[in-house]
């Protein structure tokens, strides 16, 4: 057992893999099992998850070299530089890991009895492991071309996943193609950009890279080309263009796997920013245009939702507006990075802010939109003005909308307020006028969202959703899942900030601990 | 300046394909546009690799004293390529998508999702 155990960074990757390539086989036969056996691979792949987090929590960084005699032997033969594929698992990745294993594992109870009628089932199931399979990769390598092939590998299932319905009507497809123009440009930059540090250090290990960066005019051409492209594939204005299409038109359970996936993309950034450049670079112009772009992306975010009559497009702009949080915060983090009386005092809270609202919005912004599907699967509308009188017949629905409602609004006890108000406090304290604009898009949210709630569930009952029932166990199993953790971080929220999210945070300021767990020299 | 002349290619194919990328209206065009992207990268990672009068990295196979290429560069771009495959394939088949439902592969008459 231990020695299988001692593999879990390989397997949180192989299982859903492999169990990705079993589904079309296993469907041929028995159409019904497919969905199951899915279920269970993301189960025991979350479990895998929780089994490393306190591993990595508790003992520090794991290790794990692809081929290698040992796992954690990083430098065979006395080289000085790695030569294999590592994972490299820090607080950080880990941090993700569990949003993706969560996410995937929940999407995949949901779409149970969401994707019921659906045929092509065995061909769903393949590219939501393989998309789960991807986002774990992103987040747990430590080999930059690695990175790349996992990342392009989240960009084709995704979009496969995005246009699922396409069969239906035509606009699926046209998402589908917008996210695959954009992913394509940006895995070749960033194909560009491994090229460019490949061709200086010779190496394909951040770690190594970040050990013997110089910052040079080549590594500028790269950072921009990484910064820009990741911030798209983040959906962060003025880059955001793809995201109201794609998260509107995917099946509702896929909306809240490209949340985590683009929140992925998000990590990458920081990785790159955080662990590859560091101090090397210029903090504090970096720095702000991360917080220029997340304030943009909290402003024209909330501004574009409010005006929005398609209950999923909304929701959809108000992702931007939550990733244009994450920005400011960790931006904060970043543009006090080589002060350290500031980022004692308010800069490692600001990070703590931003990397906390990573989880919770995955947590309430997958609430969101799986309580959308549900009112798409039994009105089979997504307009809201054809919608009313829905908390009738579907009261669980209802009580779910207004957890994640509340919660997203920043509204206590729920977890978006914890986040929200570290993000505030700790931004005051750097430049007040940002935290005003956080805290008028706060308001704007809530604004946006109690027009929802008016015209989707109050009213009275409407003639034509008479026979509408409330959606079935798993679809609800799902939605409840999310809300008691949505609650339970809302109500310990120093519980999760000190044991997961502080860990993160240091795991990304600590440039030496990163590159050291590699080469060795702690 | 000689040594250079690849690189200059990079720069010329990358060139086209973000041109065919912002200004062609035709999907397929920009479908072509990306493998043009994708061609100039892959071009770019061999060209890191090329060392001058050197052999292929084939160790039993070359003669004694002789340099070598760099391998890596040709497995990036080797992986590069097959999932450049994958994404073109993809791409086209939507494409296909869009013309039965829409009857039209131009992107000008494609607007139905905005706003």
């Amino acid at each position: 057992m231990n020695s299988i155990l001692l593999h879990a960074p390989a397997l949180i990757i192989a299982l859903p893999l492999l169990a990705a390539f079993i589904t079309p086989i296993l469907g041929r036969f028995n159409r019904k099992t497919i969905s199951w056996l899915a279920t269970c691979v993301l189960g025991l792949t979350l479990l895998l998850t929780i089994f490393v987090a306190r591993q990595v929590l508790t003992h520090g960084p794991i290790v794990y070299v692809f081929g290698a005699t040992e796992t954690g032997l990083t430098l065979p033969f006395g080289y000085t530089m790695p030569i294999r594929i590592i994972f490299q698992i820090d607080a950080m990745g880990i941090f993700m890991g569990l949003i993706t294993s969560l996410v995937a594992f929940l999407a995949a109870i949901y779409s149970i009895s969401y994707m019921e009628q659906h045929t092509g089932l065995d061909k769903y199931y393949t590219l939501l492991l393989l998309l789960a399979t991807s986002m774990f990769g992103m987040e747990l390598t430590g080999d930059i071309f690695n990175f790349f092939v996992f990342f392009e590998i989240a960009s084709i299932s995704s979009v496969a996943l995005i246009a699922f319905r396409s069969t239906i009507s035509g606009e699926p497809a046209e998402a589908g193609l917008k996210y695959m123009v954009v992913s394509s440009i940006s895995a070749l930059m960033v194909l560009f950009a491994i090229g460019l540090f490949y061709g200086q250090y010779d190496a394909l290990n951040m770690a190594t890279i970040a050990s013997v960066m110089q910052f040079t005019q080549l590594d500028k051409i790269a950072l921009i080309l990484l910064v820009t492209v990741l911030a798209m594939k983040a959906g962060s204005v003025p880059m955001h263009m793809w995201t109201p299409d794609a998260y509107s038109e995917a099946p509702a359970a896929i909306t809240m796997i490209l949340v985590a996936a683009s929140q992925a993309s998000l990590y990458a950034l920081f990785r790159i920013v955080f662990s590859i450049y560091n101090v090397t670079l210029n903090t504090v112009t970096v720095g702000w245009i991360l917080i220029i772009l997340g304030v943009l992306s909290m402003f024209i975010g909330v501004t574009m939702a409010i005006i929005q009559k398609d209950i999923k497009r909304l929701m959809a702009y108000h992702s931007i507006s939550q990733t244009g949080y994450m920005l400011l915060g960790v931006g904060v983090g970043l543009a006090v990075l080589t002060n350290p009386v500031a980022l004692e005092s308010f800069g490692i809270k600001a990070m703590e802010g931003g990397i906390f609202h990573i989880i919770n919005n995955a947590l309430y912004k997958g609430l969101l939109f799986l309580t959308a599907g549900a009112i798409f699967l039994r009105t089979d509308t997504r307009d809201l003005n054809k919608m009313g009188g829905l908390a009738h017949n579907m009261t669980y629905t209802t009580i779910f909308y207004i957890i994640g409602a509340a919660a997203i609004a920043g509204i206590p006890p729920f977890n978006g307020f914890a986040s929200k108000l570290i993000i505030y406090e700790s931004v005051y304290r750097f430049n007040p006028l940002l935290a005003i604009i956080a805290m008028l898009v706060s308001v704007l949210t809530l604004a946006s969202f109690v027009k929802v709630f008016h015209s989707a569930f109050l009213g009275p009952r409407l003639e034509q959703y008479k026979s509408v029932q409330e959606v079935p166990k798993s679809m609800i199993i799902a939605m409840a899942v999310l809300s008691c953790l949505i609650v339970f971080f809302g109500l310990f929220p120093n519980l999760i900030v000190k044991y997961i999210v502080h860990p993160a945070v240091m795991a990304l300021i600590n440039q030496a601990h990163y590159t050291a767990t590699i080469l060795g020299g702690i | 300046m000689i040594g250079n002349f690849p690189f200059i290619a990079v720069i010329i194919l990358i060139g086209l394909g973000v041109y065919s990328l912002l200004f062609k209206k035709n999907l397929i065009k920009i479908a072509i546009g990306l493998t043009l992207i994708e061609s100039g990268v892959n071009l770019f990672l061999i060209a890191l690799g090329f060392r001058k009068g050197a052999v292929a990295p084939i160790y039993t196979q070359a003669p004694e004293g002789v340099k070598m290429v760099l391998p890596t560069p040709q497995a990036l771009c080797l992986t590069s390529i097959v999932i450049g495959v994958a994404t073109t394939a993809l791409i086209l088949s939507i494409v296909m998508v869009i013309y039965q439902k829409y009857g039209t592969i131009n992107t000008d008459e494609i607007r139905r999702l905005r706003g």
